[in-house]
């Protein structure tokens, strides 16, 4: 590692921890239950919004109407997408005169963009007519993630409401979680990115000269603004193949580290959202450091194996050193305007939280700096993981860590105030366990058939990594791709929706359930014998919690993949 | 017993008591499985050397009869305390009468046939047929059957000591007993049926525990099996080598799930249970058990609890221009026929003061008692009539007599009233003589059990009928953290449910009837067996001692066996890190030799490494079954410091001790040439 990398994640984590808190606190008076100056400076804009679309605000709905709204919601969603690229080429904003998506494409694209996923099986500005991206996908990316910021927020109200039947209403909250915190925050984003030279129009690819004498098209379209939804929203479908990478969507170093910013700005902000609302705000700093404690050791070890280079390469004239001239380490399928340290960094981000956007070739990183993003997937995206889901998701492990540790403190098991029983406990491990067995079934299915091994490019252990990070992306809605494997057959399409779909809504229904009896309990004063959860302690516990279920049900599979494959580099092979 | 234990550790073996517990059951089914790869292996196709399936089958089975062994140790000793109690259960001849009358006919029926609401005459040297209230009578009983104590104890008509046992006996004296029990509902059956289990479900926490357990096993079950196809595609891959076998699977599977919580887990109840029947009470559900560890708020009465049962005089305060000697004199002769504590200790403070001793009774004193109307004592000798009374009581007194008490003694009395102690004021006839200060006696210790009951996170609250000044003073001396003064049943009653509004779990004691409505609106309620039937039905748990200071011992149990299965389960589950690191590389060794790297333990040859780790995993919970009967030592601690303690020794030691328990099995393995 160089200084500069350390330089970049620690100027990173600064920024980010600045602000965190104001965020926060902003997102906590948009979803109070009282009218708050937050509230009533867009309550006129709610009501016309209520009114046109016949909702009843005032409502408080109990946790089954809430799930039921929020699946109605979604599945209807995945209707429109789906509809929508099937008819492009009637639809106007088609210059490029794209035909209808493949049927099994156009599923596997909608139900990956209204699950906050965004997993991209086809090549958007080949694809894709405007209208599609903008009318389809961009709003998909609004409407998933306000749908994330909902269900988490249904739970927090679980554990700040006492003795009550209802955990709020889900029309009102992903109003406001698109009105308040979406919308603006990414039209500033948007103008940020638009300053360092993203492309914002509809016109038609440019046909280019280029140096050489040669002829080149330039796609182009309304990329800016869904670039900002895409990294705030923690969704990380790119508006070209390229994501990230594509000198549109990204072009500097500048617009690289507000794409950094804006991934961990909401998932970071909300456990502020969390402690404010619970009444007690060291549980949400405890939160973000159990998910710091995590991120930073990987995101160095990621930055470290890269800066490392290949061990294969140790041995020969290669020179693999930093130098003011050179990177050195594995710059394979990196940018050049970022770098190790920011490709690196990104990497990790992007696959902490659920964004799955990339700027760079993740099937080209080190043995072990591939190891890194693929775990981070399967921990389940609770380290940030995405908007409202991986906050809600690290309330699963923190309900399963207290629930030992309370055991262990001779009590029954407490959290906020709350009993933590057998209901809860069934719903935690249900939410614990579904991404988990999502990932190692639907990878031996693929292992399986022929036409899952199909799209493998690489042969032996790289291969299987190729697999596996593929389903551990889907199964953990983060989207993001190993490359390498070709996933846009009607096998892979299939199996990566199904994936998709089961790791979003069972999760969210089983957490909105114990939302909805933690709601209805009272609230049980703290005294010496309670397990505090706001300590280092309890943070060290609930990391390990967090590792140990990761760790033990993958390093099976990881062995066989980059795991062996970095021991085997080792050796020289 | 062990070999007791023994034999039903292969009866339990059965697949319908193995299906109650999900780990055991998937290790069970495991065995079976390896049982079958063991016998193709000796048909001769065999998917590994028949010798190395041989032992990887016997260390299964052996971990689980291990496990059957733990839960029947458990049982057994209820078991033996069971059939104790049982031998004292005979039918006997009762004497039912027609009438409740000791005159009444006499009609011989069987025990077995007597319903609640019959009644019985039972005399000197006769077992008491059936749980009762007295009628009639008043009498020694030996209760040894039930409480293990053998001194006799007085059972008599009215009052909190009305209430008897079936199978005690009567040692004097005659009692009519009304039966209140119909038969297989008597205590003694209750406890019986306690003690063996028969009655044992599930608690709340053992549900939820069982559902993180389940959750485990599925986890670890669908990673090992979906390690199969994994392994398939990697020879293809790889080109060399041969996917992994069934036996190593199965191996990999039962080392990874939490058998060792799984074995012990219904070991742990049990043996909660148990302790508590050594600590003499009774419970009457595994959930009461379980509920005493959550207890926030400890209700005591002051009286036999905190204090020791009598109030001592320890002062005399004479009344201006009168003497001391003449005070001490005056309440010793109202005090010579009171029999209660209190009379009794002012004769002894005036004897150790004045030597008043060998004073005769005068033969025309005439004692007044104690009565509800007056609340006053006292004798008449002549044209004296002297008098004892709290305040108020004595100043009506004075009033009658056209006089008052002088400010300067109602002071005094306040004065000692604010000490904590009782003022008794002594009159003659309209003059006053002076104050007798009565005080309460703090139990020795007392006051270390609460601040340790603080330290654990509990509240107590002391409960007397004294005025607010006294229970103050007293509750400060003693250390409780509150207290309820001038507390009737109704107060006693709302304080509970005030607290329980709160979310608070409150514990208390109690043995009179009018402690009943309190006791059955208490989360944790202990009755005292020495009580009324009435107190008993309403409590959770019945203490055979009668004693008020074990609700403190009740609430460590109840936390112990709590702290006994997360200790238990983070060891299992931070076990797995070891077991990992010795199977994956001899899994994958013929696929992938580089992944020997992670063979941190250097273990001989990839069979001696599987095989260490499943003895590993079956040995552990012999090791750990004297743990999980004893429980994890309690110490008072607050929560955090408790949660570092033991993560520290069981998180910690967990990840700890498999490397150094499979590494020296795996070299025992190589020198017994096994390896």
């Amino acid at each position: 590692m160089t200084t500069n990398d350390f330089l970049q994640i620690g100027l990173y984590l600064v920024v980010l921890l600045a602000l965190v808190k104001p965020m926060g606190h902003y997102m906590a008076l948009v979803f109070a239950d009282e009218p708050n100056r937050v509230t009533r400076f867009g309550a006129g804009a709610e009501r016309l919004l209520y009114r046109l679309a016949g909702i009843r605000s005032g409502e408080d709905m109990g946790w089954k109407r809430y799930a039921m709204a929020m699946l109605v919601f979604n599945v209807a969603g995945v209707a429109f997408v789906y509809l929508l690229q099937r008819t492009q080429q009637w639809l106007p904003l088609n210059p490029q005169h794209f035909a209808a998506v493949a049927p099994d494409s156009a599923m596997n694209t909608a139900v990956s963009f209204v699950t906050n996923t965004n997993w991209q099986g086809y090549a958007g500005e080949s694809t894709m007519s405007y209208l599609t991206q903008a009318l389809g996908l961009a709003v998909q990316n609004f409407l998933s993630a306000a749908t994330g910021i909902a269900v988490l927020i249904a739970v927090v109200r679980g554990f700040a409401r006492r003795g009550a039947a209802a955990v709020g209403n889900f029309w009102v909250d992903v109003t406001r979680a698109t009105l308040y915190v979406l919308l603006p925050f990414s039209i500033v984003i948007a103008l940020l990115l638009v300053s360092q030279g993203v492309v914002q129009n509809v016109a038609p690819y440019l046909d280019v000269a280029t140096l050489e004498h040669g002829r080149q098209t330039l796609p182009m379209g309304p990329a800016a603004s869904q670039v900002a939804i895409k990294m705030l929203g923690t969704n990380g479908g790119g508006f070209f193949n390229a994501n990230s990478a594509h000198p549109f969507e990204n072009p500097t170093p500048f617009s690289n580290f507000v794409e950094m910013i804006a991934i961990f700005l909401i998932p970071g902000a909300l456990c502020c959202t969390f402690g404010r609302m619970v009444g007690d705000r060291r549980q949400g700093w405890a939160i973000l450091a159990t998910m710091l404690v995590i991120f930073v050791p990987l995101a160095v070890g990621l930055v470290a194996a890269e800066q490392a280079g290949n061990p294969a390469l140790h041995g020969l004239a290669v020179d693999a050193h930093a130098t003011a001239l050179q990177s050195g380490g594995n710059m394979e399928g990196k940018e050049t305007r970022f770098g190790i340290a920011s490709s690196g960094l990104f990497a990790a981000i992007t696959t902490a939280a659920s964004c799955g956007a990339v700027n760079a070739m993740h099937d080209s990183l080190t043995p072990l700096g591939g190891l890194v993003p693929m775990w981070l997937m399967q921990l389940g995206e609770v380290v940030f993981g995405g908007v409202g889901s991986g906050l809600y998701g690290m309330l699963a492990f923190a309900v399963v860590a207290v629930f030992i540790a309370g055991l262990m403190v001779g009590r029954t098991p407490e959290y906020l105030g709350k009993k933590i029983e057998a209901h809860e406990m069934k719903m935690a491990s249900l939410a614990v366990l579904v991404p988990c067995a999502l990932v190692v079934v639907c990878t031996a299915v693929a292992v399986m058939v022929p036409a899952g091994v199909a799209g493998v490019a690489n042969p032996g252990a790289h291969g299987f990594s190729e697999i596996l990070y593929a389903v551990s992306s889907a199964s953990n809605n983060n989207g993001s791709a190993f490359g390498g494997l070709s996933a846009n057959t009607p096998f892979w399409n299939v199996l990566l929706a199904i994936c998709m779909f089961l790791a979003r809504f069972p999760l969210a229904i089983a957490m909105l359930a114990m939302a909805g009896s933690l709601a209805a309990k009272g609230h049980v004063p703290p005294s010496a014998g309670t397990l505090p959860t706001h300590t280092p302690l309890f943070v060290t516990l609930l990391t390990c919690v967090v590792i140990v279920v990761g760790a033990l049900t993958f390093l099976p599979a990881l062995a066989l993949g980059p795991i062996v494959e970095h021991l085997t580099s080792l050796t020289g092979h | 017993m062990a070999t007791r234990a023994l034999v039903d550790a292969f009866r339990k073996l059965d697949p319908r008591t193995q299906f109650r517990n999900p780990v055991m059951f998937v290790v069970f089914v495991c065995s079976v499985l390896t049982t079958l790869l063991w016998v193709q292996a000796l048909a001769g196709h065999g998917e590994a050397p028949t010798g190395f399936i041989f032992w990887v089958t016997l260390w299964l089975w052996f971990t689980l009869l291990f496990a059957n062994f733990a839960e029947a140790l458990a049982e057994g000793r209820g078991k033996a305390q069971a059939d104790a109690l049982r031998g004292s259960r005979r039918d006997v001849a009762a004497k039912k009468l027609s009438a409740p009358r000791q005159d009444a006919q006499i009609v011989f029926t069987p025990s077995s046939e007597l319903r609640s609401g019959h009644h019985v005459l039972v005399e000197a040297g006769d077992i008491v047929p059936g749980d009762g209230e007295i009628v009639v009578g008043a009498a020694s009983v030996d209760e040894s059957a039930i409480t293990g104590e053998s001194a006799p104890v007085i059972r008599e008509a009215g009052g909190d000591r009305s209430a008897v046992t079936g199978g005690t006996r009567v040692l004097s004296d005659w009692l009519v007993v009304r039966i209140t029990s119909n038969p297989g509902e008597s205590f003694l059956d209750r406890m019986i049926s306690m003690v063996e289990g028969a009655s044992r479900r599930k608690t709340p926490n053992e549900i939820a525990l069982t559902i993180l357990l389940a959750k485990f096993t599925l986890i670890f079950l669908l990673a090992c099996a979906t390690l199969l196809p994994y392994s398939i595609y990697s020879v293809q891959a790889a080109g060399s080598g041969n996917p992994i076998t069934l036996t190593v699977l199965v191996a990999l599977l039962v080392c990874l799930i939490p058998t060792t919580i799984g074995a012990l887990l219904s070991a742990i109840g049990i043996a909660g249970m148990d302790r508590m029947i050594r600590a003499n009470v009774i419970a009457t559900s595994g959930r009461a058990v379980e509920a005493a560890g959550d207890v926030d708020v400890l209700l005591l009465d002051k009286t036999g609890t905190i204090t020791l049962g009598n109030r001592q005089a320890v002062a005399f305060h004479a009344a201006p221009g009168i003497e001391e000697r003449e005070l001490a004199e005056a309440a010793d002769l109202a005090s010579r026929a009171d029999e209660t504590p209190e009379g009794r200790s002012i004769v002894a403070l005036a004897e150790a003061r004045f030597s008043l001793h060998g004073r005769r009774r005068d033969k025309d004193a005439t004692f007044v008692p104690f009565t509800a109307q007056t609340r006053m004592s006292g004798v008449d000798v002549g044209t004296r009539h002297i008098r004892k009374g709290a305040i108020d009581a004595v100043e009506r007194y004075l009033e009658g007599q056209d006089s008052h008490m002088p400010p300067l003694v109602r002071r005094m009395a306040e004065d000692v009233a604010r000490r904590g102690a009782t003022p008794l004021i002594v009159v003659d006839g309209a003059l006053t003589l002076g104050v007798i200060e009565l005080k309460d006696i703090v139990k020795d210790g007392i006051k270390e059990r609460f601040a340790e009951m603080r330290r654990m996170g509990i509240r107590t609250v002391m409960i007397t009928g004294d005025n607010p000044l006294t229970a103050a003073a007293i509750a400060a001396e003693a250390g409780v953290d509150d207290f309820l003064a001038e507390a009737t049943p109704e107060t006693k009653l709302k304080l509970i449910r005030d607290m329980q509004a709160e979310n608070r779990l409150v514990a208390m004691c109690g043995d009179g009837t009018n402690d009943a409505p309190a006791l059955a609106q208490a989360d944790v309620a202990v009755a005292m067996n020495s009580g009324t039937q009435a107190a008993k039905e309403a409590g959770n748990m019945v203490d055979l001692d009668s004693n008020p200071t074990k609700l403190i011992e009740v609430v460590g149990i109840g936390k112990q066996m709590l702290i006994t299965r997360g200790a238990l389960t983070t060891f299992s589950i931070a076990n797995d890190i070891a077991k990992y690191f010795a199977i994956i590389p001899a899994a994958f060794a013929t696929t992938y030799p580089a992944l020997n790297a992670l063979n941190v333990m250097h273990l001989a040859t990839p069979q001696s490494a599987i095989l260490s780790a499943v003895i590993f995993n079956a040995l552990i919970i012999i090791f750990l079954i004297p743990l999980a009967l004893k429980g994890v030592a309690y110490r008072a601690l607050g929560a955090a410091a408790l949660l570092r303690r033991n993560l520290l020794v069981y998180g910690l030691g967990g990840i700890v001790a498999p490397f150094v328990g499979i590494k020296l099995i795996d070299m025992l393995l190589v020198l017994l040439g096994l390896a």
